[in-house]
């Protein structure tokens, strides 16, 4: 008996200290540096979207020290109000500044934007801003028209895959531009779209693009947040593109490229302005100029030439000298849309509702 | 070594044996914590404070014992009848199905009628859910286990089909998602908290009342005890395990409408979320006791509270503290064979200690 009493004492002693500790941490962890909250839609380490964003993240921390806290929280549904109560607690942690980074988002950040006004929100890839809540990405489109040379150049049945994750604009444009990086190079070739309905989940998403390999493509391309239709295309000795973060070591002899993200400048930039009090609401869309996007240096899988003709390309982009929605652009039915001479407008091309001629693929009507 | 059933545990061994197990879940996870980097006392204090620390904190954990209670209600009822209902996670969604389309497009109702009308409809589609597998069990003694779990992933589909097909919204461009509840359709509040925090005590109230006081309620324990009693006080047993699954998967369902209604807003399989297999664990340890379930659910809505706070607070991965939860529960579960079962190395030794 004693020495179950005993152990009855030692763990309310336990219980105490814990307690105890726990009222530790929080009064003296009151700390003047600013906290910054990322809400992440997948998980920091998913070689894709989420990782470069996380990437970003780590930059502006080293770049800031110990002015700044920057933490995350990982796997936040977008398709509903998930993030609300994280945006909550994140807030109640004393983060100043909010980053989510999905498009799904979009609305609660902007619901959360207006209920504490003091607190600055970042949304990537939506549409929506106000006095405390700006709206970021960048012209992902750009590499992707680089990474369509690479694809056009290289395919032999001309026939290059595409697995897209949701038919909304941004996807669509992506889309668009590769299909002209191809056509630019290789008139003959066509891109195969097939939908997901997901940003991540990699078992879907590789097997999206053993369809596409069925169907004969030999290039796969992807608009997803995984490595998935990568290793498809790996297992049967095609090649691949792949998307937002440089994953050359995932599948060393298949792996060519990719259109990746390099957000670290822009969150540190943004992070200082907010310390620095000079933080304005500004919707920002940078580009290959910012290097806010860049394609992966070219692997040995990549065509001959495919170097030569990229680094072209690219300074033409930055200089402003060629742009990639420039008419004439047909669409999927011949018809040209874009007259010659005409430029797209930004507003055109993030409501992109059509595929250019070359694209192989329907996007569901609603 | 031996295993043998304890007979008449008494209330101080029962609390030790707990305390025992919360010690032992404390230092294992403990160990798992000092590996990832952590500190553990730092991890545990803020798992508490995380759950409990604020009026934020604390609604963040209400509403995850909200869901779990009510869940947890329709799967003792059918735990009950000895009855193994592990399909919750399908009734809650066709809970929340049948609740999303009065809410999305009944709009002929007058709005004061849409939440009452919600509720009715998904208790009676989350109900039919259960009342499926309870028609092949009552009439060719299937297997409910295997038809209960099959019917989750016909419901997860089915949703899914929905948000991806005809139920899309389509003002958002082809991004797949259902269409926010309008105005009328969503929960009044209370505390900050939707009324699922009146109803789920409610609820408990009730369905102790209905066990213990009812002749309907007394007809599920004889069910469940002895079907060969129950045939011989002339019960009929089909209509009890049908109705009595009715009644366990409208609960189930009703988590389903608090869900889509009070938190998110709209239908996606997150309304599930896991609590119709969460829930099984808190009726199991509720001890099928309705009035216990509350409590329990509060315990756990404190480590999934608890358990996401500390994702951000001290940026831990998901997936480990995914995993330092999944150990609280082993020992949380493995305490209770202990309760029931005690272990005996050496005959000698252990008689002379037993006796006491």
């Amino acid at each position: 008996m004693r020495k179950r009493r005993i152990l009855c004492l030692v763990i309310i002693a336990c219980s105490i200290i814990m307690m105890l500790s726990g009222c530790n941490t929080q009064n003296g962890g009151k700390q003047e540096k600013l906290k910054v909250g990322f809400i992440y839609i997948g998980t920091a380490g998913d070689a894709g979207y989420t990782q470069a964003h996380d990437k970003g993240r780590l930059y502006a921390q080293e770049k800031l020290g110990d002015k700044v806290e920057l933490i995350y929280q990982e796997n936040v549904s977008d398709t509903d109000d998930s993030c609300v109560p994280v945006i909550h607690s994140m807030i109640e942690q004393g983060c100043k500044v909010i980053f989510t980074n999905s498009y799904g988002y979009m609305d609660y950040t902007y619901d959360m934007a207006q209920e504490y006004p003091d607190v600055t929100f970042l949304h990537c890839s939506g549409s929506k801003s106000s006095d405390n809540m700006l709206n970021y990405f960048g012209r992902i489109y750009q590499a992707r028209y680089l990474a369509g040379i690479v694809a056009g150049m290289k395919t032999e049945t001309n026939k290059i895959g595409y697995v897209g994750a949701h038919p909304i604009p941004e996807v669509i444009r992506g889309i668009n531009a590769f299909t002209l990086g191809v056509r630019s190079v290789n008139p003959d070739a066509v891109v195969e779209v097939v939908w997901t309905s997901t940003w991540y989940d990699p078992a879907l998403e590789k097997s999206a693009a053993v369809s596409l390999l069925d169907k004969d493509c030999d290039v796969i391309a992807q608009h997803q947040d995984t490595t998935g239709p990568q290793t498809a295309a790996a297992e049967r000795g095609k090649w691949c593109i792949g998307y937002n973060f440089d994953t050359r070591d995932v599948t060393p002899d298949s792996y060519m490229t990719a259109p990746i993200w390099n957000w670290g400048p822009y969150y540190a930039d943004q992070i200082q302005k907010v310390l620095d009090g000079t933080w304005k609401s500004e919707n920002y869309w940078g580009g290959m100029e910012d290097d806010i996007v860049q394609l992966a240096p070219l692997t040995k899988n990549a065509p001959e030439g495919a170097q030569a003709k990229v680094d072209e390309m690219k300074e033409k982009i930055i200089s402003g000298e060629f742009k990639i929605f420039e008419g004439p652009i047909k669409d999927q039915n011949g018809e040209i849309r874009v007259p010659a001479g005409t430029v797209m407008t930004d507003e055109e091309l993030l409501g992109f509702s059509w595929f250019v001629e070359g694209v192989n693929g329907v996007i569901p009507e609603n | 070594m031996q295993i043998i059933k304890r007979v008449g545990a008494s209330k101080k061994q029962i609390i030790i044996i707990r305390l025992i197990a919360i010690m032992v879940a404390l230092v294992a996870s403990g160990i798992f914590i000092v590996m990832l980097g952590y500190n553990p006392i730092t991890v545990y204090s803020n798992m508490i404070s995380g759950a409990l620390g604020s009026k934020i904190r604390l609604r963040a954990t209400l509403l995850e014992m909200i869901p779990l209670t009510i869940t947890s209600l329709g799967i003792l009822v059918a735990f009950k009848m000895k009855f193994a209902n592990i399909g919750g996670e399908g009734q809650i969604l066709m809970g929340a199905f049948g609740a999303t389309y009065v809410a999305l497009f009944m709009d002929w109702l007058p709005e004061f009628l849409v939440i009452p009308v919600m509720f009715l409809v998904g208790f009676l589609v989350g109900g039919i859910w259960a009342v499926i597998p309870a028609i092949f069990k009552a009439r060719f003694d299937a297997n409910e286990t295997i038809m209960t779990l099959m019917l989750n992933y016909i419901a997860i589909q089915w949703i899914t089909y929905l948000q991806y097909g005809p139920w899309r919204d389509p003002e958002l461009k082809g991004f797949a998602k259902i269409a926010n509840f309008p105005q009328y359709a969503l929960l009044p509040r209370v505390f900050g908290i939707h009324i699922g925090l009146i109803i789920a005590p409610v609820l408990v109230v009730f369905i102790a009342w209905f066990l213990r006081r009812t002749k309907r309620g007394f007809e599920i324990t004889v069910v469940g005890e002895s079907l060969s009693t129950a045939r011989y006080a002339g019960m009929d047993i089909s209509r009890i395990i049908i109705t009595t699954m009715l009644l366990s998967g409208g609960l189930c369902g009703i988590t389903g409408v608090i869900q889509a209604a009070g938190v998110n807003k709209t239908l996606t399989m997150n309304v599930s979320s896991g609590y119709g297999f969460t829930a099984i664990i808190t009726t199991y340890l509720s001890g099928l006791n309705a009035t216990k379930v509350l409590f329990v659910s509060f315990l756990f809505g404190v480590l999934l509270q608890g358990g996401s706070y500390i994702q951000s607070a001290l940026q831990i991965p998901q997936s480990a503290a995914d995993v330092l939860q999944g150990m609280l529960l082993l020992c949380a579960l493995g305490s209770e064979f202990f309760v029931q079962y005690k272990v005996r190395f050496s005959k000698k030794n252990s008689v002379s200690s037993e006796v006491k």
